[in-house]
């Protein structure tokens, strides 16, 4: 079956290719909605290395998005069905490492074509039913709330008991699924936000507590910490958990640097932190997802309030307005609906 | 399948490809990457579950051709017929109507999506566009911008006229239409003018019916030159 697939090939300039997919024991799922993140956005706008750049395009962009089932040689699935695709590709799986871990793994938008295609061709576990009554705009972005669950999983069997109170660093949208899901997963601990902008605050309004990290009181203390700032930007936040987190606390780091962070070591021995990190997510992730947001319908309704534009593509100048506005966005997700 | 849709696919597999150097076999049955260029493109119209059924229309001595190399590729498939093409491409489309009529179920409202079976490059965009026109204009044409100067020539080696080009567009495929209105224009032809009218949308012009635009690409090429498959074969692999 030919696919059409739309890469990037240069910073700002996308591409048009072909595949012939092998379709046997395979599903076929026509991408509906899809939405950007800072990974794409980084590559788009050429903020990884040139070696980087130079090693991984021309490749599709996108890791985020759902579509619906029209060919399906397993009988998985029904026509017409809606799914969220999974961007991870295992090829093994280990029963100590998760599939988002293992070194053979492939990721969509990454080290493999993305999710701008024509059609996604995989096998069936590469993708898991939504809910029917789920708004498929903003089920585009159920990617990064797995991957939030995911580490919020992996924190619950890392993290000692006294979680009375969790702190989450960033403002941005990581930041307010991993705290939203925080709220509901962990429903006895008090939530509080750490942030720069205090109109970006203001949006948690399911939080205990939200601080302008340039204010943090002296006597304030929490349990465990979650990282979710990134970039250069890391180093303090990173700083600020260490000075704030009580001794034998847990940090849970999620941003995505592109430099190298300076820890307080001293202070981390001291204290006798743990300190893990989270990527990406796998199947049960989704799974779990899914049956949260079925459970607690009321997380979706704040997960709405981050649909920010959505842009019709039908064209590769289309693609390319979707990219531009994004970069001015404030906060938000942008959603493409997948027309082409 | 949605069993209500009331649309179908016409495949028109029926040149010989005389343009095609010295080959003797259709283009259509010609290969790249090792597959036949009719079943890259019927692939395309399988994944689109709108089709009621998708009927391809092939001369008359490749009938039996087309359906092996389709039960190869389909096998146990009831979605796609195999039917005896015409003399003319818009006869073609008029076997492919009578079919319908004959062995599936038609009304006013029935769309045919017509389209070339050596356009495999065609775009789940392109036809879903030519379903919606063709079930709210009656017709539609798939087109891209003109990206040569056109030029008339006056039949004595000079120029006539030079059109804007702005306004000028090559025809692709597919071209949908409401599939009775098509056969009742047909029909109204005479002789000389079904000899002359060699394109289905411009028969619904002069019978005063609009078609609508569609948005092609430039990669939707036709297989027609010998140049064409060494083209395709580069596109696909990239």
């Amino acid at each position: 079956m030919l696919n059409t697939v739309y890469r990037l090939k240069s910073p700002r300039h996308f591409e048009v290719a072909f595949t012939d997919e092998q379709t046997t024991g395979k599903v076929i799922v026509r991408p509906l909605y899809l939405s950007i993140c800072h990974a794409d956005q980084r590559y788009y706008q050429g903020k990884r290395a040139k070696s980087v750049l130079d090693q991984k395009l021309p490749m599709a962009l996108i890791h985020e998005g759902i579509g619906q089932v029209i060919f399906d040689d397993t009988n998985t699935f029904k026509i017409g069905q809606p799914v969220v695709m999974i961007p991870n590709m295992p090829n093994e799986t280990n029963e100590n490492i998760a599939e988002n871990y293992l070194y053979s793994s492939k990721f969509r938008g990454s080290t493999i074509d993305g999710f701008m295609q024509e059609y996604i061709c995989a096998t069936p576990d590469r993708f898991v039913p939504l809910p029917e009554d789920i708004d498929l705009e903003l089920a585009a972005f159920l990617e990064i709330v797995t991957v939030s669950y995911h580490a919020i999983s992996r924190f619950m069997k890392i993290a000692h008991n006294n979680r009375k109170e969790i702190g989450v660093w960033g403002d941005g949208n990581l930041g307010f699924i991993t705290a939203l899901l925080l709220k509901y997963m962990l429903p006895d601990s008090r939530i509080y936000i750490f942030g720069v902008d205090s109109n970006k605050l203001a949006d948690f309004t399911f939080a205990d507590r939200c601080i302008l990290v340039r204010d943090i009181p002296v006597n304030l203390k929490i349990d465990h910490a979650f990282e979710c700032v990134g970039t250069a930007a890391s180093a303090n936040a990173i700083d600020q958990i260490i000075d704030t987190i009580n001794p034998e606390g847990t940090v849970s780091i999620l941003g995505v640097s592109e430099d190298r962070v300076p820890i307080n070591t001293r202070m981390v021995l001291e204290k006798g932190l743990r300190f893990f990190g989270s990527s990406r997510s796998g199947r049960e992730d989704y799974i779990g997802t899914i049956n949260l947001l079925k459970d607690n319908p009321n997380i979706l309704q704040y997960l709405h309030t981050l649909v920010g534009y959505i842009k019709n593509v039908r064209t590769i100048n289309d693609i390319v307005d979707a990219f531009e506005t994004d970069i001015s966005k404030i906060k938000g997700k942008t959603i493409m609906k997948w027309e082409v | 399948m949605n069993s209500k849709s009331n649309v179908y696919a016409l495949i028109l597999a029926g040149g010989k490809g005389s343009r095609m150097g010295n080959s003797e076999k259709p283009k259509q049955f010609l290969e790249i990457c090792s597959k036949p260029i009719i079943i890259y493109t019927i692939e395309k119209f399988m994944l689109y579950n709108s089709f009621e059924k998708i009927i391809v229309l092939a001369p008359k001595q490749w009938v039996k051709t087309t359906e092996d190399i389709i039960a190869k590729y389909f096998p146990e498939n009831d979605r796609i017929a195999v039917v005896c093409g015409g003399p003319t491409r818009n006869e073609t489309i008029l076997n492919g109507i009578n079919y319908i009529e004959d062995n599936l179920s038609i009304d006013e409202d029935t769309i045919i999506v017509t389209h070339d079976a050596v356009r495999p490059f065609v775009t789940h965009r392109i036809i879903t566009e030519n379903i919606e026109s063709a079930k709210k204009y009656g017709a539609c044409d798939t087109v891209i911008p003109a990206t040569d100067t056109i030029v008339v020539d006056d039949k004595n080696n000079f120029i006539d006229d030079i059109p804007d080009r702005s306004k000028m567009n090559q025809g692709q495929t597919p071209q949908s239409f409401k599939a009775l209105t098509l056969k009742r224009h047909y029909q109204t032809l005479t002789s000389e003018e079904k000899e002359i009218l060699t394109d289905a949308c411009k028969i619904m012009l002069l019978k005063g019916e609009k078609v609508h635009l569609v948005q092609g690409e430039v990669f939707n090429i036709k297989i027609t030159y010998p140049f064409d498959i060494k083209m395709a074969t580069a596109i696909l692999e990239g």
